[in-house]
């Protein structure tokens, strides 16, 4: 028998039964799609697009979907990266935690209960270190919730380092299962203000005698060069870090401990500079944090999303015994254009749905295509044609051009909408556009002038 | 992104074809670049796999790495590299000109030519980083020697990498998307931009038509470069999928024919080949690039630009024929905020050079309210200041424009026609939907109580002034010697002393 979750408001709220219904319905009778920790950091992108969120809500797979539609995703992984992220992580863990354990003490200054600095301790290391991977998911998950449990009622006792623990998480009502590379036991920082940051040393919260927390560990396989690494990649480990630090608060919560117990920085182990030695440094993902439990909160609010739709409406992907699909790709293309999308060109690396959703704002020529921060130059009109309208050019199927209000969308990521003036925002478009249409053709007349000078002077 | 270049795209957009966004070419183009595209392997820090690099364009070099996890054969790919990289420098070092002495710097020789490496995009300038970093704390000596010229081309690529591409106006080391997007506008993101082939495809779609001779639109060409089998990226990573179907059985193929010298060669050249016909289509699209930018009017500042690439590339060489340190692997306090200093000062100047050459990047200001532009509507050339001792002329000049001001009372202001004239703005009226603007002339008009012939605006005349192009530059503030770094800062720099770490780094 599965353990009893750990009672939770949003999963209430998600288990409304009309939401519940209406989102099976728009699956069909096919199984929800897993999440882990790559899919639901994917759920802090682009947070303001609803065809996104139903789909995700639904559970519906959005790979096959986009397939089935003809616009499959083309992002995959290269089997040299995958190869050489595997190698990496046995590489770390292949002597029993020395290696691990002293990244944190001497690298990140922390303090690990257990003594395990002291190399008289090694031949006890087996002791320290457990592994979690073999089994069943929910058995695993279990064996990790007994093994924090242990360690909270007995601090100093049970192992060190705990591998391959597995974490369960409520997304959308359903339990996710994320599986983070490492959990350190109790550990704290030794010295105030030694903590090391990934972005550079900064300074620690800890006060003389900081509180003992578990450490959630992440291996990466990608450089850390002269004590930095990509940015970007930062950013995605510390999101997907940040899932686990939540379902880690979880469990504490679901055992009756304060959440607080789990260190809110993570520890990022990643290859230093050129060679195959494990350097490490910590992320402070409390911002990451926020953003997926803002994004999960609000999955089980998606009623209002779905509210607009056509009861009709559905994403079933099945096929009937002789593997015919049950909806055609036209049928399904409906169903898709009927949620309106959020498109941005970050998409294509992120969402599986994103050359459908390019390939629709292409077609209603929608500014979108050109990415938010040239929608924003443009006095965030939404349309092209109304761009060029408000720019003073004629003939170009607009309404703008008869005078008629378009759509111009200003930072909608907040909304404050009773506060936005709309007509002040169309007339400050109109005058950045028709200022920039002058600007451009008189420029390109003097440049002609001054082409033609040249010339004759040559 | 200006109004005015967003605005670009969109009519990009409608006419499924890309548009300028310059009239003149803001970079320089040696005769002969030196063209290079790198090409890494996937999930590795900086290992090689394979470069196709040279300044003929119908006979590039290929350089392959048989295993690039191997360290050997990554600096013997290093080395090779550097033959070719080291050599084309060497090769700009021929005649010098004569610099004379100025009050803070003694005569000098400067070199009449400087090296020029283009690739194909910022990823490749990051390759080059990478590669130069890995490299330039390299020894011939120690546990783990390497061809003397690899710590040369790390600090050369270095330079190229880290201290020139990313100042601007040099034209040293460019990436080129970054160069065509400045000079273009697309239809598509600026995402989209970074594949070359796609932004090609908007500029001249004629290349990319079909064998049958059919006509495309900028935004149909695009399309097309999508197929990754077709148009492969530029690097510097390989498509997930060509490392799954082509490149790791031909890896594999390799490792298993080690032993026989028969097998090996025979999958070595397949892994050449299929290498090979992956950067071909970008190699000839690097080309179209540099071409198209020829076609371009060479900018005003242009000679000036490069002159300073000269002057920066002499004192590099000169530096490494004396033997100086590698760069360091991070920068003390002080030399880290010279060179901020020097990259905004950098910045700033070729803003200003920018907007003087090119009527299309100045409209450009016009949209952030920076500039305006009208015609002269009254002049009074006669007015003098007559509060001091002798009356100076103070002309003032009356300019009506459409664009809405929002410059203050008492902003200098200056125009491309006499960018050493400051005028300051007077006063501001509106007029129904115009602006008419009063300028008043202070400077510029030469040392006569009546200005000089032509220094005075004539009514009639079509005026665009600006506030960028009378930007000062301050010299920046005083900053203490190297070894005065307070302890606020870290205190003065440690010496660079090559440790063990440097060249035995651990590898495996």
């Amino acid at each position: 028998m599965a353990a009893t979750p750990p009672p939770n408001p949003a999963q209430n709220a998600a288990r409304d039964p009309d939401v519940a219904d209406r989102l099976a319905e728009l699956r069909g009778p096919i199984p929800a799609r897993h999440h882990d920790a790559r899919t639901i950091a994917a759920l802090t992108a682009n947070p303001g697009c609803a065809r996104r969120s139903v789909l995700d809500a639904a559970g519906v797979d959005k790979r096959a979907l986009a397939e089935r539609i003809g616009f499959g995703p083309r992002f995959g992984q290269s089997p040299f990266a995958i190869s050489r992220g595997n190698a990496f992580e046995k590489l770390v863990k292949s002597d029993g935690g020395v290696t691990l354990l002293r990244l944190l003490c001497d690298e990140l200054g922390l303090e690990v209960q257990e003594a395990a600095q002291n190399p008289d301790a090694k031949p006890a290391l087996g002791d320290q270190w457990v592994d979690l991977g073999a089994g069943e998911r929910e058995d695993r998950y279990r064996r990790t919730r007994d093994l924090v449990a242990a360690s909270a009622r007995e601090p100093g006792t049970g192992p060190v380092l705990a591998d391959h623990p597995m974490l369960r998480l409520e997304v959308g009502g359903r339990a996710a299962y994320v599986e983070p590379d490492l959990v350190a036991f109790r550990a704290r920082p030794r010295v105030p203000g030694t903590e090391v940051h990934a972005y550079g040393v900064t300074e620690s919260a800890a006060e003389p005698a900081a509180p003992w927390r578990w450490y959630l560990a992440e291996i990466k396989s990608f450089a850390m060069i002269d004590g930095r690494a990509d940015p970007v990649k930062v950013a995605e480990a510390a999101t997907q870090s940040a899932v686990y630090v939540l379902a880690f608060q979880a469990l504490l919560s679901g055992l009756g401990l304060p959440p607080g117990l789990v260190a809110t920085d993570v520890v990022l182990v990643c290859p230093k500079d050129f060679s195959n030695a494990p350097t490490a440094a910590l992320v402070d993902v409390r911002r990451q944090l926020a953003a997926v439990r803002r994004q999960l909160d609000r999955l089980p609010r998606i009623g209002t999303l779905l509210d607009g739709l056509d009861s009709g409406l559905s994403f079933d992907l099945s096929t009937d015994e002789d593997g015919e699909p049950l909806q055609g790709a036209a049928q399904l293309g409906k169903a898709v254009a009927a949620i309106e999308a959020r498109y941005a060109p970050e998409c294509i690396s992120r969402c599986d749905m994103a050359f459908y959703c390019r390939d629709e704002a292409r077609a209603t020529g929608s500014t979108e295509v050109l990415g938010r921060s040239i929608r924003d130059a443009l006095g965030g009109v939404a349309a092209m044609r109304d761009v060029l309208a408000l720019s003073g050019r004629e003939d170009c199927g607009s309404d703008a051009e008869r005078g008629v209000r378009v759509e111009v969308d200003v930072d909608t990521d907040i909304d404050i909408d009773g506060a936005v003036n709309r007509d002040l925002d169309f007339a400050e478009a109109a005058r950045l556009l028709s200022v920039a249409r002058r600007a451009r053709l008189e420029a390109l007349a003097e440049a002609e002038l001054r082409h033609r000078e040249r010339e004759a002077a040559a | 992104m200006n109004t005015l270049a967003a605005l670009a795209r969109v009519e990009a957009f409608a006419a499924e074809q890309a548009v300028a966004l310059a009239t003149v070419r803001h970079v320089h183009l040696a005769p002969h670049p030196l063209v290079l595209v790198p090409i890494l392997l996937a999930g590795e820090a900086a290992a090689p796999l394979a470069a196709l690099v040279g300044t003929d364009r119908a006979d590039p070099q290929l350089l392959v790495v048989r295993q690039p996890r191997d360290r050997d054969q990554r600096f013997a790919f290093l080395a090779d590299l550097a033959r070719i990289v080291v050599g084309y420098i060497e090769g700009r070092r021929g005649e010098t000109e004569l610099v004379e002495a100025t009050r803070n710097h003694e005569e000098w020789e400067r070199h009449l030519d400087a090296p020029q490496l283009i690739v194909p995009n910022c990823g490749g300038i990051d390759a080059l980083r990478l590669l130069g970093r890995s490299a330039r704390f390299r020894s011939s000596q120690g546990p783990y020697p390497v061809d003397p010229l690899v710590p040369i081309l790390g600090r050369y690529l270095t330079w190229f990498a880290e201290d020139r591409a990313p100042t601007a106006g040099s034209s040293v080391c460019l990436a080129l998307t970054d160069v065509l997007g400045s000079h273009w506008a697309t239809g598509q993101s600026a995402l989209e931009d970074q594949h070359l082939a796609a932004l090609l495809a908007w500029i001249v779609p004629q290349h990319f038509a079909p064998p049958d001779g059919r006509h495309l639109t900028g935004a149909q060409a695009a399309a097309l470069t999508e197929d990754p089998a077709r148009w492969p990226s530029a690097g510097p990573a390989t498509d997930p999928e060509f490392d799954t179907e082509i490149l790791s059985p031909l890896v594999t193929a390799l490792q298993r024919a080690a032993g026989d010298p028969a097998a090996e060669r025979r999958a070595e050249d397949g892994l050449r080949a299929a290498l090979r016909d992956r950067l071909a289509p970008t190699w000839n699209l690097m080309w179209q690039g540099i071409d198209l930018l020829a076609g371009l009017p060479e900018a005003g500042h242009d000679s000036h630009r490069w002159m300073v690439d000269r002057g920066r590339f002499t004192d590099f060489a000169r530096a490494i024929d004396e033997g100086a340190a590698p760069q360091p692997r991070r920068e003390g306090a002080v030399a880290a905020a010279k060179r901020l200093a020097d990259l905004e000062s950098a910045q700033e100047s070729y803003d200003k050079q920018r907007a003087l050459d090119d009527p299309l990047i100045l409209a450009g200001y016009r949209v952030t309210g920076e500039a305006f532009a009208g015609s002269v509507v009254a002049v009074d050339a006669e007015r003098q200041d007559t509060t001091g001792r002798t009356p100076k002329p103070r002309p003032h000049v009356w300019l009506r424009t459409a664009d809405p001001v929002v410059l203050r009372k008492g902003t200098k202001v200056a125009c491309a026609q006499r960018p050493n004239q400051r005028p300051v703005i007077v006063d501001v009226k509106r007029d129904g939907e115009e602006y008419i603007v009063e300028l008043e002339l202070v400077d510029g008009m030469g040392r006569r109580a009546i200005p000089e012939e032509g220094s005075v605006p004539g009514a009639g005349e079509y005026r665009c002034y600006s506030t960028v192009l009378a930007a000062e530059r301050f010299p920046p503030p005083p900053l203490p010697e190297l070894a005065a770094t307070p302890w606020t800062h870290g205190g003065p720099p440690a010496a660079y002393t090559p440790t063990g770490a440097d060249h035995d780094e651990e590898w495996h």
